[in-house]
């Protein structure tokens, strides 16, 4: 927050005197520029053009996965070891391919029903996780279930809609996207139900909300509330917390929900979040250091058609920290690290490869990228470039203590790119590790990353007084006694005059 | 004029005037009766305030630690900046004088002009020292300069409101009633500077597309 004051504090004071030049309305409009496929947000938050991170290496339609049915609407993706499990959720079916390298995927299994339960076909499974132990956890959603499977896809147990006494007695249990923990204990959203994510133990009872998203209140509503009649109340939007539209689990037990339906007013008020950390208390443990919130675009006027807020559709976590969040309203994947910098930026709405029409789920193998697109119905394969893999490699050195390399790495980095932002602070805090202090000061001060300079200038300073403490002693001193041995002499100047006029008298 | 500059009683009187606001920022009350009823402040020793003020502006700008200011400079113009204080200035200075010579107000046009330059002396006095401290403290420290900046701020607005009330002759409250007055004055002649530029604004672009339509019809 106080970062934003002191931008405001700068941007307001030349603002104001703006107004007083009216008849700049003149000025021709600003200047139209593209902008390439990566970019990022340097701390102005101006979008800095940037090398490719991530290249598409192969789009697999139905063709190039050799299906006999054409994929319809698929919905969910999982990865498990080097096993992609795709949900065709038009087709009920759902789909194991074998990933052989990242430009070879084959279809392994098709699996389309299974044993051990009267209703043993999916209907419309929109998602599907794998325990640790190999069970199947599948989101029935048109049978209003969610399906735990053994290995074999022998029937265990279902999950049927929670008893409780909150819940609207006529809403259809559809749910939808679904996770699982190490205790094969199930996270679940469904359509309809507003209070968190549904949890259930591993016999199937359900146990409770987690993480419902904050409800945002604003007092003026509160207020109109109180004098509103019956009527009008009813008819006026109510303050209930927002649905998660999915989820992930990451290597930790983390749960990171995101979800699209905010307002860009609630967004830019941090009333809401797009994308949270949920711990098993159920509580946002999400770092947000980075000069701007996690919300993908912080520019939503509208261009080409779109508008408003990026709708966060699905999220994956890389085993570094890193989560991508997808954007289904611009077609764009944007990546954070664990602190909350924007890492990358890129795609697009299009038919081109790397940009997506409607991008409902994002998963990863290793540093791959894959994006399942719903009406293209294809699962879109990205790599990373020589950029991104420094990056990535950068990042990772330096979180497993190798200050050197990780400094060196984002050299490499800064060569590639000089507006990237997260180069600048890696050298200073390889540099910082290193404690060569004052070389670490210069890279902060350019990407006014105040924190850090502020730890390498402590120590800086710190070292200073320590190798200069003589020079200090004796100046200080010098301050003392100069003045003082100018009085001293002074006086006894002063004395000895008048004692050579007392002399001069007698 | 120029003759006067090669006398040292000019110089001497500049000095002292400019001197003079040092004695202003210890006994505001004292020191401002005396700063027109005695004469010891100078239209000089004003506009030197002045400037001083102007350049410890932009002298922030570039030198304060960026732990506290951050500058966009592509979108900086620095006349506007210098603006944005001799704007508010000028609107002061006019909306006092205006406002309190209609209500037995002893103060002239220049004296509410002097009065309010020396009281601008803080500003440069505090923030300069200020700015360079800034570069040499962390961001745990900051709270230091910001409060002491507050201060100067604070401390410049009590002293221009104390000069008001000691050259108008003004009695505490009716010195306050007319501070506020002059606020909303200075609101006022903002509406009617808007208006006037955007109406000026409006014809001039009426005569530019009779231009242009004239053109189009050749």
């Amino acid at each position: 927050m106080k970062k934003v004051f002191k931008k405001l504090f700068a941007i307001v004071l030349s603002s104001v005197t703006v107004a007083l030049i009216p008849l700049s309305a003149f000025a021709g409009d600003a200047a139209y520029e593209e902008t390439s496929y990566t970019y990022n947000l340097d701390y102005w938050g101006d979008v800095q053009d940037s090398p490719d991170f991530y290249t598409v290496c192969k789009v697999f339609t139905s063709t190039e996965l050799g299906l006999d049915v054409k994929l319809k609407s698929p919905e969910g993706l999982f990865v498990s070891g080097d096993l992609l499990y795709l949900c065709d959720t038009g087709n009920n079916r759902i789909i194991e391919i074998k990933r052989v390298s990242s430009e070879k995927l084959e279809v392994q299994r098709i699996i389309d029903s299974f044993k051990g339960a009267d209703n043993n076909t999916f209907n419309q499974p929109t998602d599907i996780a794998i325990s640790e132990d190999g069970n199947f956890f599948i989101a029935d959603k048109g049978n209003a279930r969610v399906l735990k499977l053994d290995k074999d896809f022998n029937f265990l147990l279902e999950f049927v809609k929670p008893v409780d006494n909150t819940l609207d007695p006529t809403l259809v249990f559809q749910p939808s996207k679904l996770s699982v923990d190490t205790a094969e204990r199930v996270y679940c959203i469904a359509t309809g139900i507003n209070k968190g994510l549904i949890k259930y133990e591993p016999d199937g009872t359900f146990s409770g909300f987690v993480g419902a998203t904050k409800v945002t209140f604003d007092f003026m509503d509160y207020l109109w509330k109180k004098f509103a009649t019956q009527v009008q109340r009813a008819q006026m939007e109510s303050f209930v917390p927002t649905e998660y539209d999915n989820l992930y689990m990451d290597h930790e037990g983390f749960v990171y929900a995101c979800t699209g339906a905010v307002t860009r007013e609630d967004l830019r008020a941090d009333k809401a979040d797009a994308v949270r950390k949920i711990n098993l208390m159920g509580n946002d443990i999400m770092v947000r250091n980075g000069e701007w919130p996690i919300y993908g675009d912080i520019h939503m006027g509208s261009g080409g058609g779109y508008e408003g807020p990026s709708y966060f559709s699905d999220v994956t976590v890389f085993p570094n920290d890193i989560f991508v969040c997808l954007d289904r309203n611009r077609g764009r994947c944007f990546g954070y690290d664990d602190q909350g910098h924007m890492v990358f930026a890129f795609g697009g709405n299009g038919n081109m490869d790397g940009y997506f029409r409607r991008p409902v789920a994002i998963e990863h193998f290793d540093h791959d990228l894959l994006v399942l697109d719903t009406l293209d119905c294809a699962i879109t394969v990205f790599v990373p470039t020589h950029f991104g893999s420094l990056v990535y490699k950068a990042i990772e050195e330096f979180d497993q203590g190798h200050y050197v390399v990780s400094g060196e790495a984002w050299e490499e980095v800064m060569k590639l790119n000089g507006n990237y932002d997260l180069a600048y602070i890696g050298i200073g805090r390889s540099l910082l590790r290193q404690e060569r202090y004052k070389e670490a000061l210069r890279y902060f001060e350019v990407k006014y990353d105040d924190e850090n300079y502020s730890k390498a200038y402590k120590q800086y300073r710190k070292e200073w007084v320590e190798d200069h403490i003589v020079i200090i002693v004796v100046v200080l001193l010098a301050l003392f006694l100069v003045p003082m041995a100018i009085g001293k002499y002074k006086s006894i100047k002063h004395e000895m005059e008048i004692s050579d006029i007392d002399w001069e008298k007698a | 004029m120029i003759a006067a500059l090669t006398k040292k009683e000019t110089w001497v009187r500049y000095f002292d005037s400019l001197k003079f606001a040092l004695y202003i920022m210890t006994h505001p009350l004292d020191g401002y009766w005396d700063l027109t009823h005695e004469k010891r402040g100078t239209y000089a020793a004003a506009n030197t305030i002045l400037i001083l003020t102007l350049a410890a502006r932009i002298l922030k700008l570039r030198y304060t630690s960026f732990i506290f200011m951050t500058v966009y400079w592509e979108e900086l113009n620095i006349f506007l900046y210098l603006g944005s204080v001799l704007f508010p200035l000028a609107l002061w200075v006019i909306g006092n004088w205006a406002l309190t010579t209609l209500f037995d107000g002893k103060g002239k046009l220049g004296q509410v002009y002097i009065a309010t330059c020396y009281g601008l002396a803080p500003y440069p006095l505090i923030q300069i020292p200020l700015m360079i401290f800034s570069n040499f403290v962390t961001v745990e420290e900051g709270q230091f300069y910001m409060v002491l900046s507050v201060i100067s701020l604070i401390y410049c607005a009590i002293w221009i409101v104390a000069g008001m009330g000691q050259i108008h002759e003004f009695s505490a409250g009716k010195n306050l009633l007319f501070t506020v007055a002059s606020l909303f004055a200075m609101l006022v002649m903002v509406f009617i500077l808007l208006i006037f530029f955007s109406m000026v604004s409006q014809g001039v672009y009426y005569f530019i597309s009779l231009g242009r339509e004239f053109l189009f019809r050749l």
